[in-house]
């Protein structure tokens, strides 16, 4: 791409546009999933991983993972809010028909395609999942492409997990092998109760042609690239998605360092072998 | 009887070698259990494990005053009973099976024996049981940190008085 293509591609991220929301749905007790769809102009088309600078006006503006199919109508964002702040919560609250400001889309996407050929093993804890669920959906749109699609999701409670009718679909046509497993199960819960690294260790990989995928708590995704390592997936192979406080969205601010990188442009999807000694450093 | 290449399908024993597969594999049973049957009574003697090849057994812990509490579930490719290992050889926790399970049951007795009379046999066991012991408490560490709690309240317990709340994605 030259440069000149570049600064114009940035400057139309740069551009806050103005998007209505047309569904609110809350998929746990402490998240929302929010559709929006332009007003006048729509964002560029968004990759799997991606993620949008979101305004609540008079609040502020975060920046939030897009969580929608990268192969549906490219014009629609979805977005999965956990309300931890100001600005996630005056968010959330936003109802159907209520406006919010979109820059974007921002940052490096899963790559997804790069594993085409080959396996598949996507790991997400908690609301980590909601930046996984794209790559999911991208990977099914093209099943043809992949040889195993293996998901493995983690919460705390089963009424924590994230996307229940998604991963049902997922499981009843055949297409993913899914593995959930929760910290303190109901009495009702019929499946796994661990952590997310013991399905992951029960995995018979064939680590040459295995990609991991790892969203979730920085400790859970160095516990599962460890995993991953063990069965001697390559660290360049596995993906993690690192989070740090993202103000401008342009390699302008800084806020979002990370060592040498700064993760709303260089990230926040970065192999392994890069993230593995900055995650190590406590001040980072 | 179940052979050595039944027993390499277990991700616990792939250090080791095919002779080392074949003596466990003389040394075990192959067993089957319907569900919601109780296979471990906690406090009872333990003199057996298990390696799971199909199913699901959960773990649990008596509380006085409440149901019982599932502390984790075990599937294919895991082991289940480590208190034979270690005195006073009585189970810590209960297990009831969820749904029927195969399952590949070796009596300790047995496997102490073969480990004492062939030592490096007994270390390259004991090695590969302890690799899977340490992923076991590496994970429930994982878990006693609560890493899906809500960040939020991590920011609340760590802030100091008067700074501020930076919000993250």
């Amino acid at each position: 791409m030259s440069a000149d293509v570049q600064a114009q591609a940035a400057a139309a991220s740069d551009t806050m546009l103005p998007y209505r929301v047309v569904r609110r749905t809350a998929p746990t007790h402490d998240t929302v999933t929010l559709t929006l769809e332009p007003v006048r102009r729509a964002a560029g088309r968004f990759r799997a991983g991606q993620f949008m600078m979101l305004y609540s006006f008079g609040v502020g503006e975060i920046a939030i993972s897009i969580s929608g199919d990268p192969t549906g109508r490219g014009d629609v964002l979805e977005h999965t809010i956990r309300k931890v702040g100001a600005v996630s919560g005056a968010l959330s609250s936003t109802g159907v028909g209520g406006l919010v400001g979109v820059r974007g889309p921002f940052g490096t996407g899963w790559d997804v395609e790069s594993a085409a050929g080959g396996d598949l093993v996507v790991v997400g804890g908690g609301v980590g999942l909601a930046p996984l669920r794209p790559l999911v959906l991208a990977a099914l749109a093209d099943r043809g492409s992949y040889r195993r699609v293996v998901v493995i999701t983690g919460a705390r409670t089963p009424a924590d997990l994230l996307f229940a009718g998604d991963q049902e679909s997922w499981v009843r046509d055949g297409s993913v092998e899914l593995h959930r497993t929760v910290d303190h199960p109901s009495p009702q819960w019929p499946g796994r109760v661990g952590f997310v690294t013991e399905p992951l260790a029960q995995l018979h990989l064939d680590p040459a042609r295995t990609t991991g995928f790892l969203c979730g708590p920085e400790p859970m995704m160095r516990f599962c690239a460890q995993a991953l390592l063990r069965k001697n997936v390559p660290g360049d192979r596995i993906r993690v998605s690192l989070e740090r406080t993202m103000e401008c969205g342009v390699a302008r601010c800084g806020h979002c360092q990370l060592g040498p990188l700064l993760l709303c442009r260089d990230g926040p999807i970065v192999t392994y072998t890069v993230a593995e000694p900055l995650l190590g450093v406590r001040e980072l | 009887m179940p052979t050595a290449e039944d027993l390499s399908g277990f991700a616990n024993l792939e250090t080791l070698d095919s002779d080392d597969l074949g003596k466990l594999a003389r040394a075990g049973r192959e067993v089957s259990f319907p569900a919601a049957y109780r296979v471990i009574q906690e406090g009872q003697r333990a003199d057996r494990c298990w390696l799971i090849r199909s199913g699901r057994i959960s773990l649990d812990a008596q509380v006085s005053g409440r149901d019982d509490i599932v502390v984790q579930t075990l599937d294919a490719g895991d082991l289940l009973g480590w208190s034979w290992l270690v005195p006073p050889y009585r189970w810590h926790f209960g297990a009831l099976t969820t749904e029927p399970v195969d399952a590949v049951e070796f009596d300790s007795a047995t496997l102490t024996g073969l480990c004492e009379d062939d030592p490096r046999f007994g270390r390259d066991l004991i090695l590969a049981l302890f690799e899977a012991l340490l992923a076991r408490l590496q994970a429930t560490r994982a878990r006693l940190a609560d890493l899906y709690r809500d960040p939020a309240e991590f920011r609340v317990s760590a802030q100091l008085p008067g700074t501020a709340t930076a919000e993250t994605p």
